[in-house]
């Protein structure tokens, strides 16, 4: 139904006209299911299935065990970035994706495999001599349990099958995982299923994206007026709507524009279900007569994303918006790694990462975006001294398949190869004497890095400012919290930066002001110059006068 | 005893304050988008600006339509006669209690000066503010029909330029109004309708 009709922004009065009708409906159906008994969406239960009663030895079996079943479903997600962790520029053509990508938070997971496939949706992918062919590699659970399936670092993929010390001899337990109750429990990928490896990118919670963190779990509607959970509830995949395993709406390529009406049901286009048009259609305000037509025109320019996202990090969970890895490797006076927290109890320190900026309730930064991102490869060359852009979006101002978007700016300074003038990958996460996070010796760090590459290392590295841009467009707030026209349409507002727009409060011509004003000031000028002189000259005229 | 003639009917006056008033609320509130004062909320002052100006619209209608029929359009046909008299008269005569070098009658009630000046304002200034503050108003609607060279910023440009020319006339228009034989003459007129003959 929601392909069907074009959902509309309704003022506050019918809004809640509506959430009371909602109310109702729930309450009605709520007393239907006391009535009759309660069915669940699905057509199955499987803690009912006798290939789920277990025991399972490991996360394979469980595999197994569902594709006995499901017996396609590990070739479709054999087929995706998900699992390939492999994605191609469609501009450039060029091999993008986690695989070979460098990115400005923890650099790249080369060297690191076993430590960063906790996010891969895999079983054992430790090196080069993982077998990306074999279905039972394939880890179902992490994103369809409903159960605590914790899948965690170090541990190439597999949860804890049994109380097990990580790192050895640390005195760090991971406590083992039910795998007959998490694969029991399967169903739809909740938000906190997705959320387990999307909302901690970057090695914390909210550190990359700052539009997703686990705020996102059980958000207000302030928060999220899709997701609210005492709202509309929706889960990822209502926007993601997935097909195949195909997971669509990756940030690797975009739709910045979408000038089109709602997606109609049955519909066959490439068009991406994720993008706001794709529900709201092209034209979403109305009722307004003064404002509605203007804000749909607004959509030429706009983004949705831009004055319904005022702000992102909303949700208490703060986004680190700068990570400095040249000041990692401080050792406290007893030579023991140290953490520095802010007022707020966020992480501003840590000896095996470098300092930090977390940030909430953050102000984009706004530029025009045609939805295709320009990433550098990993033998890109750094200029010393020179800011170097990890990425880069595209989009021409003014251009119709543009649209000015909200994003992250997230400013990095990590290391690259003096002599080879290239950034590296260290090795930080695997407990040995070569990683960072265990000896702190940031060469030996890039050499096994490096070498997990194939790429060379003179041995020869320094650090560079480095900038990584994110899109903005998760944590939509209801629209009464939409920015008001002043927030840009004034001197030094939201879009004072944005070139390729005339923007009224913000742009005049400055000749224009001056010849304006002048000759308006003449005119007072010449006016008590008049005035003066008949008030001077009165008494004379008294005389003259002739009645 | 001064005679007193008949000078604004019932609608002219009606129409010349309430164009006034809009003029002055247009003024205010344009300058409020334009980033010249911020006594005025952005949203507020667009709201404000296009109401007024969809009702000065509305009074135009009436007004042109009271022009013609009424034949009221003939005070506006310029003439350079005597316009030097009217020049000196202002610029030298009237401080020396010279006598008004022109005489009012119904049928030419406004001296070559007032004329020409009202003649621009109808002409050149009110078009100029017209059409370049509705392409303004209807922008998002006519991208992609307009010409290339046109852009919001000639549209806002223009409309700037008008507001400003507008602004000179309603400076010099409102002091001139204090000219008259007293100070108040003109502007009661322009209230009752009737002038003092002199």
């Amino acid at each position: 139904m929601r392909h069907a009709e074009r959902l509309t922004h309704a003022s506050p009065a019918r809004a809640s006209a509506w959430r009371r009708c909602r109310l109702l409906v729930v309450a009605l159906g709520f007393l239907g299911g006391v009535v009759t008994s309660p069915l669940s969406a699905s057509t199955a239960d499987h803690t009912k299935f006798e290939e789920l009663e277990g025991p399972f030895e490991t996360g394979q079996e469980v595999t197994e065990a569902c594709l006995s079943c499901h017996t396609e479903a590990a070739a479709q997600l054999m087929q995706t970035p998900h699992w390939t962790w492999e994605y191609e520029d469609p501009v450039k053509g060029e091999p993008l994706g986690k695989k070979t990508m460098l990115n400005a938070f923890c650099i790249g997971h080369q060297s690191n495999e076993a430590f960063c496939a906790a996010c891969h949706a895999g079983y054992g992918w430790e090196d080069d001599s993982f077998d990306f062919t074999a279905e039972r590699n394939v880890d179902c659970l992490v994103c369809h349990s409903a159960e605590d399936y914790v899948k965690p670092f170090g541990l190439a993929g597999h949860p804890a099958y049994e109380r097990t010390e990580y790192p050895p001899d640390s005195g760090n337990f991971y406590e083992p995982t039910d795998l007959v109750a998490a694969a029991r429990s399967v169903g739809v990928s909740s938000r906190e299923a997705c959320g387990s490896c999307h909302f901690y990118g970057g090695g914390g919670d909210g550190v990359k994206h700052g539009d997703l963190d686990s705020s996102l779990v059980d958000p207000s509607e302030a928060l999220d007026v899709h997701m609210a959970s005492d709202g509309l509830n929706f889960s990822c995949a209502e926007c993601h709507e997935t097909r195949d395993h195909k997971v669509p709406g990756s940030r690797l390529s975009m739709t910045a524009s979408d000038a089109h009406g709602p997606i109609m049901r049955g519909r066959k286009d490439d068009r991406n279900p994720a993008s706001c048009q794709a529900c709201h259609g092209e034209q979403p305000h109305d009722g307004d007569l003064l404002h509605s037509e203007r804000l749909n025109h607004h959509a030429h320019t706009l983004a949705c994303q831009t004055c319904h996202i005022p702000t992102f990090a909303r949700g208490g969970v703060p986004t680190r918006m700068a990570w400095d890895w040249s000041q990692a490797t401080q050792l406290d006076a007893d030579g023991n790694p140290f953490k520095l927290k802010n007022d707020q109890g966020h992480l501003t320190y840590d000896s095996r990462k470098g300092r930090f900026e977390p940030q909430e309730n953050v102000v984009p930064d706004y530029q025009w975006f045609d939805g295709s991102v320009d990433y550098i490869q990993p033998d890109a060359t750094v200029t010393p001294g020179e800011t170097f852009y990890v990425n880069r979006f595209r989009g021409t101002p003014g251009s119709a398949d543009a649209r000015i978007w909200p994003v992250k700016n997230f400013s990095g300074r990590q290391p690259y190869d003096t002599e080879n003038g290239n950034l590296v990958v260290m090795q930080v996460g695997i407990p040995n004497d070569t990683s960072l996070w265990f000896n702190f010796d940031f060469a030996k760090a890039i050499q096994a890095g490096m070498a997990a590459t194939d790429r060379p290392f003179s041995g020869q590295f320094d650090f560079v400012d480095t900038r990584m841009t994110w899109p903005i467009t998760h944590m939509v707030a209801p629209a009464e919290d939409a920015l008001a026209c002043a927030d840009c349409h004034r001197p030094s507002g939201r879009l004072d930066e944005v070139p390729g727009i005339w923007l009224p409060g913000r742009d005049s011509n400055p000749w224009v002001d001056r010849i304006g004003f002048g000759l308006a000031g003449l005119m007072l000028l010449g006016s008590a110059a008049h005035a003066g002189t008949r008030l001077i000259t009165r008494k004379r005229r008294k005389g003259a006068t002739h009645d | 005893m001064t005679k007193r003639i008949y000078l604004f009917t019932r609608f002219e006056r009606f129409w010349h304050w309430s164009q006034a008033a809009l003029v002055l609320i247009l003024m205010f509130s344009g300058l409020a988008i334009h980033g010249s004062h911020s006594l005025l909320e952005f949203q507020a002052a667009v709201e404000v600006h296009e109401i007024a100006a969809w009702l000065l619209i509305g009074l135009w209608i009436f007004a042109i339509f009271w022009h013609f029929t009424t034949g009221q359009w003939k005070h506006y046909i310029p003439t350079l006669r005597n316009i030097d008299r009217m020049v000196r008269y202002y610029s030298y005569g009237m401080f020396t209690g010279a006598k008004h070098p022109y005489k009012i009658t119904v049928e030419r009630k406004h001296n070559p000066l007032q004329r020409l000046a009202y003649l621009v304002i109808k002409l050149l200034i009110n078009p100029l503010i017209w059409i370049s503050g509705l392409i303004y108003l209807f922008w998002g609607s006519l991208q992609g029909l307009t010409p290339g060279f046109l852009g919001l910023q000639q549209v806002a440009v223009a409309h700037t330029l008008g507001a400003f020319l507008m602004l000179a006339f309603v400076i010099i228009h409102v002091y001139l109004a204090t000219v008259g034989h007293t100070p108040l003459e003109k502007i009661k007129a322009m209230i009752t309708g009737w002038e003092n003959e002199h």
